[in-house]
């Protein structure tokens, strides 16, 4: 295993021999995965690896063919509802957010597990009502606040520009009070100065004491930003580390980036590292990877490394 | 051959971003000309336009203008006052913070329509042109110099789109037709107008009760007109009337202010909708009245299911029916099994929750299912409903309904010793059985728009505009779908199960024929449905107005016959293509379905 990474806290989550089949296709094949509190972990891997795939099965939208997820020693029961419920809040890739409801409206809906006043109680508008809903509001102020978007709280969600929305989607997932936090591709289409700002925002999160996973494409916000990264390549993990071991390993570079590119993120660091690993053997982790599968991430994977994010229509 | 033409090859076509009018008459001229026109077709409503009585509303009286000249009567001083408005007269600018131009065509096609049709009526029904009077030809000669100097008036052309020389011939006739009719609409548009001042209190209020005031005028008048070409009348010039006050930006700020107040204003509604059996001096148009009053809150229901959590059910009408038959079930009609002879209150218990039994049996089978599954089920149901009522007759299974006769002789409610089958005499206007079956269902009503209201701005309601919206973002939001779906569709149930109870009193029989998908007498599913989308999905307003209208219209104009359902189609086709978000926009549909329009980008914190 890769050096002990930190001793941040206990594990929430744990995904164990997560495995999503449609059809004949796997999508995710025998994934495991843990996050400990206070953590933030990267998920990263070329498109269509599988990693939106994961993120569905561990937040219900689908139920994984094999495997089981643990948050927090239970295992999430497989109805989204009931996994935000019990603390895993998500954001999607392609977004969608309530185009037609205002901001504030967008997170008062994401307050829905952590509020309790029914039909009955709206109709008839109690003092517990009207103090639940003032506390609704003043939450959800906070956190549009906390994103930067407190000015625009009447705004209709769909009016927003594409960063806005992004951010939109945090706070709205902020909103059910979760323990875990699972980002896909939050800065996808922004420009370079919103994702210094997402980055600063997500290391806001964690310092709130929510554990963080982020799928990314953007290598340096990806590894300035996380504890450890997973990579995923045909929905199979291939290595898990910290920052530096993950960009250093080439089967990453060969799976994931194709060849190092110009002006690559880090692309020295790539060489030197590389150079010291090749004396260093592999590690431990990368031993247990088959030369089989190696073989054929690197026959398969196409370079794409500039990915078009977003564009799939995933749920 | 048809290589060259371009659209600015035609020399008559002024170019774009000119401001120029529709018809090559001078704009000033052309303003004086509408304004002049308008104050000429006020002074000939006065005239004769028929020699003979025999046209309806005897419109040969000098001096006196009657039916039909009444309503050109308005449509001209409209446009008078539009006109004069257009000129920049002080004391008249509050009328048109939008810009009078528009305002001022729709004004001068209102009262252009209502003349002409007038006209053309008189010479059809009675045999020739020779039937006008002067009179008759003076006011058809000023209405259309009217409208053609308002035609006149400028406004900014929008660009041709680039046309592809390569095109066939065809697409060069599409694509000049699809100008041509760009320039039209920007000929009729105007800017949204500045926000409205803020006026004191009173003032405010003041300016709620002229406008619900005008409401109750409009609704009365229209349900009174008392022949089809008076009713015809009323539709074109209040049709335009309205647009010309929505073109002029009165509409949008006095939909301003009453959002300011709109405790006040549902109130004041509610007043003012109590106060229609007092304009009436007997039963016979208060018994549209109610009418009008059930179908038009059954709608609002229907408006919770399919407006705000967006569930489309087919056969609401069915849960109108079950509350009505058990209703009537259980309140001592002869005809029933059972004997007994519930209070009123009880009764209302028994249909309300019928309904709530049914709509949870039918939902909760089917709303774990996405997309159209519920429309087809709940399309099956409410036929089943009505089969089932037809065969529970005591031949094809046991005697419940009394089969196709149905639930007959049901007696008159008696609230608290009010007989509401009599009439009763109230500071000196007399109340007959169709006005206190209206005050009672008036109450209904309430609450409906109480339940639609409150449980709208609210957790519950949030997420059904969420489920709406996204199903998926909503699940992944941690709201229980199905649960969430199923109140909406039990509440919604339930709505009218409620009415029903008041509506089987009201035509004392209950028959399975009265439930129908689709037939020419509303309330039925089709109809139901159409009036949400018709005035407006998501508002309280919008299924009030579009049930008026739809029942006033096969209502007044018989002669439509057996093309009622026809037209009825055509309309909705023509109004879904022209105006998807309905005669009420809720401000969110609207900005759903005209993106690119200049739509509000805030959203004023004001209920749905
Ligand atoms: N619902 C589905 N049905 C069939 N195939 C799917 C489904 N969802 C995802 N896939 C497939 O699974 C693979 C992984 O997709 P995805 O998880 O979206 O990749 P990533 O997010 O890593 O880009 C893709 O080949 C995709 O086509
Ligand atoms: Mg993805």
């Amino acid at each position: 295993m890769t050096t002990e990474t930190t001793t941040r806290g206990e594990t929430i989550l744990d995904a164990r021999g997560v495995t999503m089949r449609f059809g004949g296709l796997t999508a995710v094949r025998d994934v495991d995965l843990t996050v400990s509190s206070g953590e933030i972990v990267g998920l990263i891997g070329p498109n269509g690896a599988g990693k939106t795939t994961f993120f569905n099965c561990l937040t219900g939208l689908y139920i994984p063919t094999e495997g089981e997820v643990r948050y927090k020693g239970a295992v999430l029961p497989p109805k989204s509802f009931k996994v935000t419920a019990a603390g895993v809040a998500r954001t999607f890739q392609n977004i969608r957010l309530f185009a037609n409801m205002t901001v504030l409206e967008n997170v008062l809906v994401g307050r829905h597990t952590r509020t309790k006043e029914g039909f009955w109680s709206a109709v008839l508008r109690g003092p517990g009502f009207h103090r639940a809903e003032k506390a609704s509001r003043e939450r959800a102020m906070e956190l549009l606040a906390f994103v930067g978007l407190a000015p625009k709280a009447d705004h209709l969600a769909r009016n927003l520009p594409y960063g806005e929305q992004r951010k939109l989607e945090i706070a709205r997932a902020l909103a059910s009070e979760p323990g875990l936090l699972l980002l896909d591709e939050p800065t996808a289409g922004m420009n370079p100065q919103e994702t210094r700002a997402t980055e600063e925002l997500v290391f806001a999160i964690r310092d709130q004491g929510i554990a963080v996973l982020v799928i990314e494409h953007d290598m340096r916000f990806i590894f300035n930003l996380c504890d450890r990264v997973a990579v995923l390549v045909q929905g199979a993990k291939l290595v898990e580390g910290d920052s530096a071991t993950v960009q250093g390993d080439e089967r990453v570079i060969a799976a994931y980036l194709g060849e190092p590119f110009e002006n690559a993120p880090g692309a020295e660091e790539v060489a030197e590292v590389e150079a010291a690993e090749a004396a260093q053997a592999e590690t431990a982790e990368a031993a247990e990877a088959t030369e089989a599968e190696t073989e054929a991430a690197e026959a398969q994977a196409e370079p794409s490394t500039d990915a078009a994010p977003g564009k799939e229509s995933d749920r | 051959m048809t290589t060259q033409t371009t659209a600015s090859d035609t020399p008559s076509a002024p170019a774009a971003g000119t401001q120029t009018g529709l018809i090559g008459i001078p704009p000033l001229l052309g303003r004086a000309l509408a304004t002049a026109g308008g104050a000429l077709t006020v002074i000939s409503t006065f005239l004769a336009w028929t020699w003979t009585s025999d046209f309806p509303g005897d419109l040969t009286v000098y001096g006196y203008p009657g039916g039909l000249q009444v309503l050109v009567l308005i449509g001209g001083a409209l446009t008078t006052l539009l006109g004069l408005a257009s000129f920049g007269v002080k004391g008249l600018r509050w009328l048109v913070p939008a810009g009078a131009d528009a305002a001022l065509k729709f004004a001068a096609l209102a009262t252009f329509g209502t003349v002409w049709y007038t006209v053309i009526a008189i010479s059809v029904e009675l045999g020739g042109l020779v039937n006008l009077e002067p009179g008759g030809y003076l006011v058809a000669v000023t209405s259309l110099a009217t409208l053609l100097g308002a035609l006149a008036l400028p406004f900014r052309r929008p660009e041709p789109d680039p046309i592809d020389p390569d095109d066939s011939r065809w697409e060069h006739t599409r694509h000049r037709a699809a100008h041509s009719w760009e320039t039209v609409k920007a000929a009729f548009s105007a800017d949204a107008p500045p926000a409205v001042r803020r006026l004191p209190a009173y003032a405010e209020i003041l300016v709620i009760v002229v406008v619900l005031a005008l409401a109750l005028t409009v609704f009365t008048y229209g349900i009174g007109t008392a022949y089809d070409e008076l009713f015809i009348g009323f539709l074109i010039t209040a049709g335009f009337g309205f647009g010309a006050l929505s073109k002029s930006g009165l509409i949008a700020h006095a939909s301003q202010i009453t959002s300011r107040h709109q405790n006040i204003t549902v109130c004041g509604a509610f007043v003012t909708a109590a106060l229609f059996p007092f304009t009436q001096t007997d039963d016979q148009y208060a018994t549209l009245g109610v009418y009008i009053l059930i179908f038009a809150t059954v709608a609002l229901g229907l408006n919770i299911v399919v407006g705000l959590a967006g569930l489309l059910d087919l056969g609401y009408v069915a849960f109108l029916g079950v509350g009505a038959y058990a209703a009537s079930l259980v309140s001592g009609s002869p005809s029933s099994p059972f004997h007994v002879h519930f209070p009123f209150w009880a009764a209302v218990l028994v249909g309300a929750a019928a309904s709530l039994v049914f709509g949870v049996l039918i939902g909760a089978p089917t709303l774990r299912l996405r997309g159209d599954y519920l429309a087809i089920v709940t399309l099956g149901f409410g036929e089943i409903f009505r089969i089932t009522a037809n065969n529970l007759d005591g031949t094809s299974g046991p005697d419940v309904t009394n089969g196709s006769n149905g639930v007959s002789s049901i007696p008159n409610l008696d609230i608290l010793g009010f007989d509401l089958g009599a009439q009763h005499d109230v500071g000196g206007f007399t109340i007959g059985r169709f006005a206190n079956y209206f005050f009672l269902m008036l109450v209904i009503t309430a609450v409906v728009v109480l339940v639609f209201r409150r449980s709208g701005d609210s957790r519950i309601g949030r997420a059904w505009v969420a489920i709406r919206e996204d199903e998926t973002a909503a699940l992944a939001m941690g709201i229980n779908g199905f649960r969430v779906k199923l109140i909406a569709f039990a509440v919604g149930a339930s709505l009218a199960g409620l009415a029903g109870t008041v509506q089987a009193h009201v035509t004392y029989t209950v028959t399975p024929e009265q439930y129908l998908f689709a037939g020419p007498i509303p309330p039925n599913s089709a109809f139901l449905l159409a009036a949400v989308v018709l005035g407006g999905m998501g508002t309280i307003g919008g299924p009030l107005i579009g049930a008026s209208l739809l029942f006033l219209i096969p209502n007044k104009l018989q002669f439509l016959g057996d093309y009622q359902l026809f037209a009825f189609g055509v309309a909705l086709i023509l109004l879904m293509r022209f105006r998807p978000e309905g005669l009420v926009p809720n401000r969110r549909r609207q900005l759903e379905f005209h993106e690119e329009a200049e739509a509000p980008t805030v959203l004023e914190p004001t209920g749905a």
